[in-house]
């Protein structure tokens, strides 16, 4: 094994064949199943409810791109290019709504306006109550997603825009004018790329849509699955909700076109626009009001009732918390291998078939969990049954469901959905070992797996740790997959959240909602550091 | 015996030919430069001799040993060879003195210090072993990378454009410093650069090349006074190149009438040639016979280029004493100083 690009063909390869294969697993399924099968209820879904799933899909996909446009993007630039009290404190705490599952924002805000809760007091029930509709699921997973859009636009209104608006003011423009007329162009594609991540999530949600009884594309295809027991149905809609993904990815890959060239970070600090009087309060209420209503409303109202009103609660989640960060845990574990094994695979023999399998497997993040789902389960459920059939007439031995009875169907749904998270990670490590430095160690008379040893591993630590990470608190957060997938039985936080919330027992869902939120925020936090490191 | 040869070099990449028959040979200790524009294959033919690079056809021999053919390869790791990289490519996670040390560790002990030690000395960076790649300037990391590849002994010094990421002052300094220190432990060195002034400060020989092909390998004073080509005369120095037909073994009839050359011109009478002129082929003087009209002047303190216009047409450049700053189009002196005459292929 050379580290350079030697070889057309090696052993990491065939590591990146099969986690290329299993991603496109479901897929394969989905569109096999969705173009050839045959399905009773089809005709009857595009006569009733398509139209409905396809009106619901489109009015929040609108409304979160209004939602995450608004919160995002003034307060990016607030904090990139004024200066007034607290924006450092605002600028982290505008990113910590991340940590919030959008499914355990709609339980807390239902608990919050609910008929008995604190806020009736002083407003009529029936008006609180319309939070439970296409607009309040919208405004949830608005104050959830906009984070995605603030992070992008704030690199490049903190990378780009320092000497070029300083150019601007030298011709004559205001400041304001100089935001409007320069930065903002300029940070156009970060902001699309921001806002497809959003609204791909948007797509992707079943949790919060299905609690507020919104029928979207997510919920049909567990409706169909599950209610109508017809998994060609389900394909159906999964094709066509696949249609709407693939739209995003390519808007998404369109404005990456355009990302390249604002790479060049200048280091420089920037002369900040200092902001007074009102104007420094307006700057701070529009920076203070998203991370309010997305993190410290909720978060205060999680943690009270946790610690009052669901105290007996805590006990009974502790098999629960050992079977999430096990599953997670292994997640992370296969996930950084999987994408060590592309990563590696790209650099040392990079080939259309390497290249083709990366991208595909970076599709796996667009795909909502309930896509994946049901891919996964059909060819999955055909195996077992194939397995058991074999084993007891040749062996003799009844061997149970070997995938769809074990945790092993959902590390094959994650991998689909999550490969090309842990890959993202490794791939920027790998990027930042130069080829040069190989070439350096090789000429000094260094054996390639030497290399890896006394220069890789050292680079890549902080790489793989990132990967991981982001890998478990995803695993933590995921619903609507293991949901379906989970063997009998078998609970996760987010399931027994989700199921407790369902009940209407949204009080007793707070400890194992506070235990997915203060995981997710460690991320969170590390994301700001690594992002502020570079450009402060 | 020979540091470095290259024998009828051809190498490639995915059936392009980028380096057509390439013969170079280093005396040991020889301090060599493949200069050339951009694109020219001067990388191309350093990998190959570092091993990155397949070759064609055609042998790279160091020393008595082949270590490469177009049927075999000597590993790039048991070559020998050290590289100099362009992006310094140090190892970031590793202190200077780790760095150094990264290719004799199967030294003892002592003898590691001991090289360590020496190196620092030689590049000038001594007490500076524990500090890190990020907390030196950009030279200083050069001269580590140098220490670096110097350190387990190479046969073969390459340097990839090692000062390309530096600014022009450093630049000089550095490439006369590198020189210095390679003449001083008998290193032979190629290096590979774009830039004219780089190549003449370090190298003992350079070897300028163009498209793949090298057209002339010569001491820096021959490549200037002596090309053998239109490209080299372009390539090292200013210069202007005029129509000119042989009269006889000494003599060219040219657009300033007929020149006599110092030397025997080797080309039959009635060819034509290509006459080249450099900026000190043609000295102002105040008391010249001949005159010409001041067309532009570039000031370099010692001295002046000008920029001048013949009655017929003909432009050359022309070097005039730092104080004689005549005003443009003023109507000036000049004087033929040619001794040898250039004559290229037309």
């Amino acid at each position: 094994m050379a580290l350079t690009p030697h070889r057309r063909f090696n052993a990491v390869t065939l590591v990146a064949l099969a986690a290329g294969v299993l991603v496109c697993l479901p897929i394969a399924t989905i569109v096999t199943l969705g173009l050839v099968g045959q399905s009773d209820v089809w005709g009857h879904l595009v006569d009733t409810l398509l139209a409905q799933y396809l009106m619901n899909s489109l009015g929040l996909v609108i409304g979160v791109a209004a939602g995450v446009l608004l919160l995002g993007v003034p307060s990016a630039a607030l904090v990139s290019l004024t200066d007034f009290p607290g924006r450092r404190a605002l600028s982290l705490a505008l990113l910590l709504p991340l940590a919030f599952p959008a499914y355990i924002l709609a339980y807390t805000y239902t608990g919050l306006l609910d008929a008995a809760g604190p806020v009736a007091r002083w407003v009529d029930p029936r008006t609180l109550d319309s939070i439970r509709s296409l607009p309040g699921a919208a405004l949830m997973l608005s104050l959830v997603l906009y984070p995605y859009v603030y992070l992008l636009a704030r690199a490049s209104f903190l990378s780009r825009s320092a000497s070029t608006l300083e150019v601007g003011r030298t011709l004559g423009l205001t400041p304001l004018q100089a935001t409007i007329k320069l930065a903002l162009p300029m940070a156009r594609p970060a902001i699309v790329a921001g806002l497809t991540l959003a609204l791909m999530e948007t797509l992707a949600d079943y949790g919060t849509v299905a609690f507020f009884g919104v029928p979207t594309f997510t919920t049909g295809i567990m409706r169909a699955y599950y209610g109508l027991g017809d998994a060609v149905a389900a394909a159906q809609l999964a094709l066509t909700l696949l249609a709407f993904v693939a739209l995003l990815v390519l808007l998404e890959k369109y404005s990456r076109r355009k990302l390249r060239y604002f790479s060049g970070a200048s280091r420089r600090s920037h002369s900040r626009v200092r902001l007074h009087g009102w104007r420094a309060g307006l700057a701070m209420s529009v920076c203070a009001l998203p991370p309010l209503l997305g993190f410290a409303v909720p978060g205060c109202a999680l943690l009270w009732w946790g610690m009052v009103d669901a105290r007996d609660q805590w006990w009974d989640l502790g098999p629960m918390a050992a079977s999430s960060f096990g599953l997670a845990s292994m997640a992370a574990l296969l996930l950084v291998m999987s994408a060590l094994a592309l990563g590696y695979a790209e650099r040392t023999a990079p080939s259309r078939l390497t290249r083709g399998l990366t991208q595909i497997a970076g599709l796996g993040y667009a795909l909502p969990g309930t896509i994946i789902a049901v891919g996964v389960l059909i060819p999955l459920a055909k195996a077992d049954q194939w397995l058991f059939v074999m084993f007891r007439d040749y062996v003799g031995v009844n061997v149970g469901l070997l995938f769809t009875g074990s945790v092993a169907a959902v590390l094959v749904a994650y991998g689909a959905r999550f490969t090309a998270v842990s890959l993202g990670a490794i791939t920027s490590g790998l990027g930042r070992i130069k080829p040069s430095l190989d070439e350096a160690a090789m000429l000094l008379g260094h054996r390639p797996l030497q290399i890896v040893r006394r220069v890789h591993v050292p680079l890549m630590r902080g790489a793989v740790l990132t990967s991981a990470l982001v890998v478990f608190v995803d695993v933590l957060k995921e619903l609507p997959a293991t949901l379906i997938l989970r063997p009998f039985d078998f609970n996760t936080l987010a399931v027994r959240a989700y199921e407790l919330a369902s009940d209407e027992r949204l009080l007793d869902a707070a400890p194992a909602s506070l235990m997915i939120v203060a995981v997710g925020l460690i991320p969170v936090i590390y994301l700001n550091r690594s992002v502020s490191e570079a450009k402060y | 015996m020979a540091g470095l040869q290259l024998k009828r070099l051809n190498l490639g990449y995915n059936g392009d030919v980028v380096v057509h028959q390439v013969d170079l040979t280093l005396g040991a200790g020889e301090l060599g430069c493949l200069l050339g524009p951009s694109g020219c294959g001067k990388s191309t033919l350093l990998r190959s001799i570092a091993g990155f690079t397949q070759v064609l056809s055609g042998e790279i021999w160091l020393g008595d040993e082949r270590i490469a053919d177009a049927s075999t390869s000597v590993p790039a790791q048991d070559r020998g060879v050290g590289l100099v990289f362009q992006d310094v490519a140090l190892f970031p996670h590793l202190c200077v003195f780790d760095n150094i040390r990264f290719g004799i560790e199967s030294w003892s002990r002592a003898e590691q210090r001991l090289r360590v030690d020496n190196l620092l000395a030689l590049v000038g960076l001594s007490g500076l072993g524990a500090r890190f790649p990020h907390e030196l300037s950009g030279g200083q990391q050069q001269r580590v990378a140098l220490a670096r590849a110097l350190a387990p002994r190479p046969r073969v010094l390459l340097l990839d454009e090692p000062f390309s990421g530096l600014d022009s002052e450093l630049r000089a300094r550095l490439a006369n410093e590198v020189r210095g220190i390679l003449k001083a432990d008998g290193v032979t060195a190629l290096m590979v650069t774009h830039d004219q002034k780089e190549a003449f400060d370090f190298a003992d020989r350079v070897a300028v090349m163009r498209d793949g092909i090298i057209e002339q390998f010569d001491a820096a004073y021959r490549l200037y006074h002596e090309p053998r080509t239109e490209f080299v005369a372009r390539f090292v120095g200013a210069g202007d190149v005029l129509p000119c037909t042989v009269v006889n073994t000494t003599q060219v009839d040219s657009p300033l009438g007929v020149l006599t050359s110092d030397q025997t011109l080797g080309y039959e009478p009635g060819q034509e040639m290509s006459l080249l002129f450099r900026p000190d082929d043609l000295i102002h003087d105040d008391d010249a016979e001949q005159h010409a009209t001041l067309v532009s002047k570039q000031f370099r303190g010692s001295h002046f280029v000008y920029r001048v216009r013949f009655d017929n047409g003909v432009e050359l450049g022309c070097l005039a004493p730092s104080h004689h700053d005549h005003e443009l189009g003023a109507d000036v002196g000049v004087r033929l100083e040619v001794e040898h005459l250039v004559l290229l292929p037309k």
